[in-house]
């Protein structure tokens, strides 16, 4: 029977770059003078893994590669061979080469690049120029070219398949195996022996059987094992071989009991006990395993799947079986032909009652959309450790706070400007090992990425012990763009604001890491979108730090509610500085119409929310209503409305999902009363109002 | 498209068979400024009173603003506006028609305001005729044909072609339309 293997190659490929995402920082986190036997086996399993998983779907390519890299590994872990950087970058290089292999298969197109046949060049050489002697060794290499050499000749296989009570549980079913294994060859199955119990004790579903196959074949092992790899973990198997001399199987069966393994090769035999060795550092293997697994399943690469603990999925169930607890009571209560004083009192507890439990429902449900920063973390200590390398860098990367939780889309969002801040740090901030030494520092640098809760907002932050930033080049330079006046000066912050201009860039000459079009101005828009903020703060020679301030989910906000006129719009909390009166003596007037006020020793550019909406309002002066200071791409801009009303939590609804992108709205919610209310994007209100181009005519 | 040669006359009667065969469909009509328009039911997901709606900011003015759907934000365009008629104040019978409009490989729910709900019949396929044409220039390809209903030509429209693009006749064309349409429609009766 043959079994459709593809509808399974998704949840393997899925498994495998898991795998692979393992070992890699399994191997960054690697001291090669000193190398962790569990992390060694951490990697060695990875690779087992996928070298089995793609052999049994037929993915030979990647088969035939990741068997040179568990041989390696394999050697490695029995002590046989001294690990050295130079393996952990041939096997950092073909993590690399595995992940664009399986992308190649997801996406069925076929896989050509010189570097695996480079690689595997490499894994070649270093495999043999391995330690001679070592018996071990060469007797595992000679059980697959005994295989290979030996494929015209037969060979008689004797498998002790000790099923283990619970295979059939585990959905598993000998049968089939038996059934793919004579497709291999000539099979003879006997049952080995029972350990039933009383008839009346028998549990249906446990297998109580051994077997003892024999198989006569030319396939090599590689092929038997594939055959129980699914089981190998629950069952014991036992292989021997002996070479089939003569080719009538029926004398053969008494030949090869008399015909002792010495008249066959000796290195057959020692193929076998190879074998044998194999499957008990396997065992071993297998026994170490369920801790470094965890750690394995816990770094989940991001998939449009989320993978939910049970906790939190307990925790909603618990919580919806409240809810209908309290739905039965109110229920109750409704059925009552009359409402007397005690019923209402009761009513009123079960309204309570249902308010919080809703309450609670909706923060469990927005928990499941929470994953730890680890998941964006992750990535860094690869990034880090190739550009180090490649500019000649020393650096070391602090992770902190990997626990914090954060909304998973918004996560998502904010990796990619995280890498571009991480790499200019790299590539602007540090110095190199001998310009540190000079100035006294440590040769090498650090990069600290640090996560953290502060009230209703994440905060990252990217610090590190670099240069800081050049205000003298940095102003230099804003002067010949023209951005800075000649003869303008500017406080430091200023200067630092500078680096978020559009089409602003330190670089004197386009590197690889840097001057890809996308600048700093490209972060910043990009966290604003988030509805977050970016912060920098640097010191010359101390290095510089950014914080990025986010909040925890794209779902819900905290929202200032403000009548304008008729219609009462919501602005995010975050964004708010104050709100406030003005003074008529505070207002200017531009001559083209724009407005200014005075605040403090500011001068903010005040947009009246009603004009740029196109409606009425009660305030059509600025000294008429109130002013709310908000902050707009680090810029501080004044918006007019009429009136403040409450604050509340919003849950963001999209206005795209059945209309369209409106300018100056990022989205719409529902108030209590169950109308729709606008939320106001302010960077998109500042730019409908042109306000920045007001200012650079102003400046 | 049916046959040409095939008089209008008995197809009506043909029309409103309440039969649910596959060559029939349903639709809901409604009325607008005295013409009947029909939408096919699979698509109306449900008829709503006029509610006050929030006003979306430098939306065009058919474009009345969004309501709640119980908690889905759902935009209300006024088909009068829509289609260039002259506007009327909303009334008792002024009905929302809460659409489901296929886009390229999602779903859009957006209420439709017309003037009142008429009725619910079959329309077999064949007694589907083509709107006429109008050249080049004039896209009506959110009609999808009319067909008759006792004495009424209701004219079917695609609701997908209609909400889901831009693509609208000038309000003059339409009303050339409407207007040739009825002296076809008299015709026929008068025939």
């Amino acid at each position: 029977m043959e079994i459709d293997l593809s509808q399974f190659s998704q949840v393997f490929f899925e498994e495998s770059l898991e795998g692979l995402d393992a070992m890699e920082s399994e191997l960054l986190n690697l001291d090669v003078n000193k190398p962790d036997e569990e992390a060694i086996n951490t990697i060695f399993r990875a690779a087992h893994s996928i070298k089995g998983g793609s052999a049994t779907f037929g993915f030979s390519q990647v088969a035939n590669y990741t068997h040179l890299l568990e041989t390696l590994l394999d050697e490695i872990r029995d002590g046989r061979r001294q690990m050295t950087s130079e393996h952990q970058d041939m096997l950092l290089l073909s993590v690399d080469l595995l992940r664009n292999m399986f992308d190649a298969l997801m996406r069925k197109i076929d896989f050509d690049d010189p570097l695996l046949a480079q690689l595997e060049k490499q894994f070649t050489i270093e495999i043999d120029k391995g330690t001679k002697g070592s018996v071990s060794e060469e007797l595992d290499s000679s059980s697959d070219t005994l295989a290979e050499q030996e494929t015209p000749g037969l060979l008689r296989w004797v498998i002790d398949f000790q099923a283990g009570i619970d295979i059939l549980r585990c959905g598993n079913d000998p049968y089939l195996m038996f059934n793919e294994l004579r497709q291999l060859g000539e099979l003879s199955v006997c049952l080995a022996g029972h350990s039933s119990p009383e008839f009346n004790d028998i549990d249906p579903e446990a297998c109580y059987l051994n077997w003892q196959l024999e198989l006569i074949t030319d396939q090599p092992l590689e092929r038997l094992k594939e055959v129980f790899e699914w089981v190998e973990d629950e069952c014991t198997i036992n292989y021997s071989s002996s070479p089939v001399i003569n080719d009538n199987t029926e004398q053969d069966d008494e030949l090869s009991n008399r015909d002792p393994a010495e008249a066959a090769s000796s290195q057959e035999q020692q193929g076998s006990e190879a074998v044998q060795r194999e499957l008990e550092s396997n065992k071993v293997d297998e026994a170490q395993g369920p801790k470094p697994k965890a750690v394995s399943q816990a770094k989940t690469p991001e998939t449009s799947s989320i993978r939910v603990s049970i906790d939190k999925i307990d925790l909603l169930i618990n919580m919806v079986g409240e809810l209908v607890i309290t739905q039965a009571m109110l229920g109750q209560i409704g059925q009552q032909d009359k409402i007397d004083e005690e019923s209402l009192i009761s009513l009123k507890q079960g309204l309570e009652q249902l308010a919080t439990h809703t309450r609670d429902l909706q923060e469990s449900v927005m928990q499941i959309r929470m994953l730890p920063i680890s998941f964006a973390f992750n990535r860094f200590p690869r990034l880090v450790r190739d550009i180090g390398q490649q500019l000649g860098k020393k650096v070391n990367l602090v992770l902190k706070g990997e626990d914090t939780e954060l909304d998973k889309t918004v996560m998502e969002k904010i990796v990619d400007p995280m890498v571009h801040l991480v790499r200019n740090s790299l590539d602007h901030g540090l110095e190199t090992p001998e310009e540190r030494l000079a100035k006294g520092k440590s040769e090498a640098g650090t990069i600290t990425l640090n996560a953290f809760h502060q009230g209703g907002s994440i905060i990252i932050e990217i610090i590190d012990d670099g240069a800081g930033l050049d205000t003298d080049r940095i102003l230099r330079k804003a002067r010949e763009k023209g951005l800075v006046g000649q003869e303008e000066e500017l406080s430091t912050e200023a200067i630092h604001k500078l680096i978020f201009k559009p089409g602003f860039s330190t670089a004197d000459a386009v590197s690889d890491l840097s001057g890809r079009g996308v600048g700093m101005d490209v972060v910043r828009r990009n966290i604003n979108e988030l509805n977050g903020s970016i912060e920098l703060k640097s010191s010359q020679d101390k290095g510089s730090r950014f914080t990025i301030r986010l909040p925890l989910t794209l779902a819900i906000l905290d929202g200032q509610l403000v009548r304008v006129g008729k219609h009462i719009y919501v602005v995010p909390l975050v964004s708010i500085h104050e709100s406030l009166q003005v003074e008529p003596s505070k207002i200017n007037r531009l001559s083209d119409g724009h407005e200014l006020i005075q605040l403090r020793n500011e001068y903010l550019p005040v947009i009246k929310v009603y004009q740029e909406f196109c409606h009425t309002s009660d305030a059509k002066e600025i000294k008429d209503g109130l002013v709310m200071v908000v902050d707009s791409n680090n810029e501080k801009i004044g918006l007019l409305v009429d009136e403040l009303l409450s604050q509340q939590q919003v849950v963001i609804k999209s206005l795209e999902d059945n209309y369209n992108r409106v300018p100056g709205v990022s989205g719409a919610t529902i108030l209590g009363d169950g109308t729709v209310a606008l939320i106001i994007d302010v960077t998109g209100l500042v730019s409908m109002a042109g306000i920045a181009s007001m200012k650079e005519d102003a400046a | 498209m049916t046959e040409q040669t095939q008089s209008m006359q008995p197809q009506y009667e043909q029309g409103i068979k309440q039969d649910n065969d596959e060559d029939s469909q349903q639709y809901l009509t409604f009325i607008m400024a005295n013409e009947e328009y029909g939408v096919e039911i699979l698509s109306v997901q449900e008829i709503r009173g006029w509610e006050s709606t929030t006003v979306i900011p430098n939306a065009p003015s058919h474009v009345k603003g969004v309501i709640n759907l119980r908690g889905t934000i759902v935009p209300i365009i006024d088909l009068r506006q829509r289609f260039g008629i002259e506007v009327l104040d909303y009334g008792a019978t002024t009905v929302v028609i809460v659409v489901k409009v296929a886009m390229a490989n999602e779903h859009k729910v957006i209420g439709i305001v017309v003037d009142a709900v008429s009725d619910v019949f079959s329309v077999n396929n064949d007694d589907v005729r083509d709107a006429p044409n109008f050249g080049e220039d004039t896209d009506l390809s959110f009609i999808k044909g009319l067909t008759n209903a006792g004495e009424k030509m209701v004219i079917l429209l695609d609701i997908n072609r209609l909400l889901g693009s831009e693509i609208l006749p000038e309000a003059e064309q339409l009303s050339n339309l409407i207007n040739t349409l009825d002296a076809r429609q008299q015709q026929a009766v008068n025939a």
